[in-house]
């Protein structure tokens, strides 16, 4: 075999294997939850609320953790799109490739790297100040403060990709900045800023530790900002951490629950960007 | 045609990125109908000139700008000068076909509605303008099609129908053929040449045969300076500098 044809067949063989390592524990991560949380899965589990009981293996479900994770993760999500969209539009669009700009990013990649407890312990403290009790609200603006940043930099590589020759484009057309933003790169970036809100979706409704201390824990379905919530991750760790072994079980059935919703939403991600890319250049 | 009343007089412009001079102490007066080509081999500033006049060059934040452009009479180049009205007078077709992400119908309508111009329905405008860049017969049952799905040559009728909706008085084209097959080129072309009775159309080119084709006025640079300007046929016949001879028969660029 000639030199070349053995390295190419090396490095073909390391990146199948590196493929394989990834996918392998992924599906090993699957199985075990599978394996350990079917048997514990039941119609009752996402259609009750925990009655009497229930923590030490009696009736009920955990409908008011699926309410309150999803009531979270839109709220905290919806927020953060809310505040990163501007962001990004201004690291591109306004600041352009200046010092400016690549000293904006570093401080949000710094602020991507900080553990989501740091986040909960901030608006813990916060909370502490206020004399505040935990509650739906201050999880939301915990997530929120742990997502911005995520979602900021997920949209500002989403925009960089926009073609500049699109942006002068609209220039020569007499376009205030503000028109080329909005009517034209941003709608341009939609599928990708739809990737970027499903993303940091996803890790809001995994994220156990932002709200730990921030939102409580409660077997009612919250009904108002200031009322505690669930979440999924929560109920996942509360039941792991009993010593009864079905109660265990159900945690993990919770995790099956927790990842149905987010491989769901990845699905949906993929669908609503094809539809999303009909009017978009390549 | 009357050459003797310029649309657009530049006076000593000079632009800089950083270090590099792209161009050196411009003057010369556009003819107010008609084609105008701006020749020269790659990289002699044809496009920073072209760039200058609807000050697309102020995207660039190294470029530095000095010197005068006059449109009738009026310094556009002063910073209290609205760009947005400039823009509005001075429409650009790019060298690629850049059609903005949404439908035929709305590419065209982008401009008027963005600029609120009105005395005439927006449909009756975009049905005009896409009969002006010889695209009607084509698009009029895919308006609400995505522009993206046009082929290349037909994304170039729409960038000129789209420039047209804003009703400029100066036409920017910037090689609008150099990514075309030859048949949509033409198709292209010849749109152009039959706007350039009611336009002043700045084209940029560095194609000596499309220069002859088309242009009635022609601007020769070469290494960010203006080298000879003139009617286009003596300009090809008679040259007088010895780089445009050159360049005129084929020995450089």
């Amino acid at each position: 075999m000639k030199p070349s044809a053995v390295e190419e067949s090396l490095f073909r063989g390391l990146m199948i294997l590196s493929t394989a390592l990834v996918v392998g524990s992924l599906l090993a991560v699957f199985a075990s939850v599978a394996f350990k949380g079917l048997p514990a899965l039941s119609v009752e589990m996402i259609t009750q609320t925990p009655k009497g009981g229930y923590y030490i293996g009696k009736e009920g479900g955990i409908l008011n953790a699926i309410v309150g994770s999803l009531y979270l993760a839109i709220g905290a999500t919806a927020l953060s799109l809310l505040l990163g969209l501007p962001v990004a539009l201004f690291l591109t669009e306004v600041c352009g490739d200046t010092r400016t700009a690549s000293y904006y990013r570093r401080v949000l990649d710094v602020l991507c790297g900080v553990p989501s407890i740091v986040y909960g312990a901030f608006v813990f403290t916060i909370m502490i100040v206020l004399r505040a009790r935990a509650s739906l609200l201050y999880g939301i603006v915990a997530v929120t403060l742990f997502e911005f940043p995520l979602m900021t930099r997920a949209i500002d590589e989403v925009l960089k990709k926009v073609p500049q020759r699109l942006r002068e484009t609209t220039y020569a057309l007499g376009a205030t900045r503000w028109e080329v933003a909005t009517r034209v790169v941003t709608r341009q970036a939609l599928p990708g800023i739809l990737s970027a809100f499903l993303l940091c979706f996803g890790r809001a409704i995994g994220d156990a530790a932002a709200v730990l201390l921030t939102v409580g824990y409660t077997d009612n379905i919250p009904t108002s900002l200031s009322d505690q919530a669930a979440t999924l991750p929560l109920a996942v760790f509360f039941q792991l951490a009993t010593p009864m072994p079905e109660v265990q079980q159900r945690a993990y059935a919770s995790g099956i629950i927790l990842l149905v919703i987010v491989i769901t939403l990845s699905l949906a991600s993929r669908w609503g960007s094809k539809k999303l890319t009909r009017y978009i250049n390549r | 045609m009357d050459y003797n009343e310029p649309v657009l007089k530049v006076r000593n412009l000079n632009v800089s990125y950083g270090q590099l001079n792209a161009l050196k102490n411009i003057n010369v007066d556009i003819p107010r109908r008609g084609v105008t080509a701006i020749l020269g081999p790659s990289g002699c500033g044809k496009t920073t000139l072209l760039k200058s006049f609807n000050r697309l060059v102020e995207l660039n934040p190294e470029a530095k700008v000095s010197g005068e452009i006059l449109l009738d009479g009026v310094n556009v180049n002063n910073p209290d000068y609205d760009v947005i009205d400039l823009r509005k007078r001075v429409g650009m077709i790019g060298q690629v076909p850049t059609p903005l992400p949404m439908s035929v119908y709305d590419n065209v309508a982008f401009g008027p509605r963005m600029h609120g111009l009105d005395g005439e329905n927006t449909a009756a405008r975009v049905e005009r303008c896409l009969r002006a860049a010889g695209l009607w017969e084509e698009m009029k049952n895919r308006l609400r099609e995505p522009a993206n799905r046009l082929s290349v040559g037909q994304q170039q009728r729409l960038s000129l129908a789209r420039a047209l909706a804003v009703e400029p008085e100066v036409l920017l084209c910037d090689e609008p053929t150099s990514a075309l097959d030859p048949v949509s080129a033409k198709h292209v072309e010849d749109q152009l040449m039959g706007l350039k009775k009611e336009y002043c159309i700045l084209f940029v080119t560095h194609t000596l045969r499309q220069a002859k084709r088309i242009s009635d006025y022609v601007l020769f640079m070469y290494m960010g300076e203006l080298v000879e300007h003139g009617p286009a046929r003596r300009m090809f016949t008679q040259p007088t500098d010895t780089r445009t001879k050159e360049y005129v028969e084929g020995v450089i660029g």
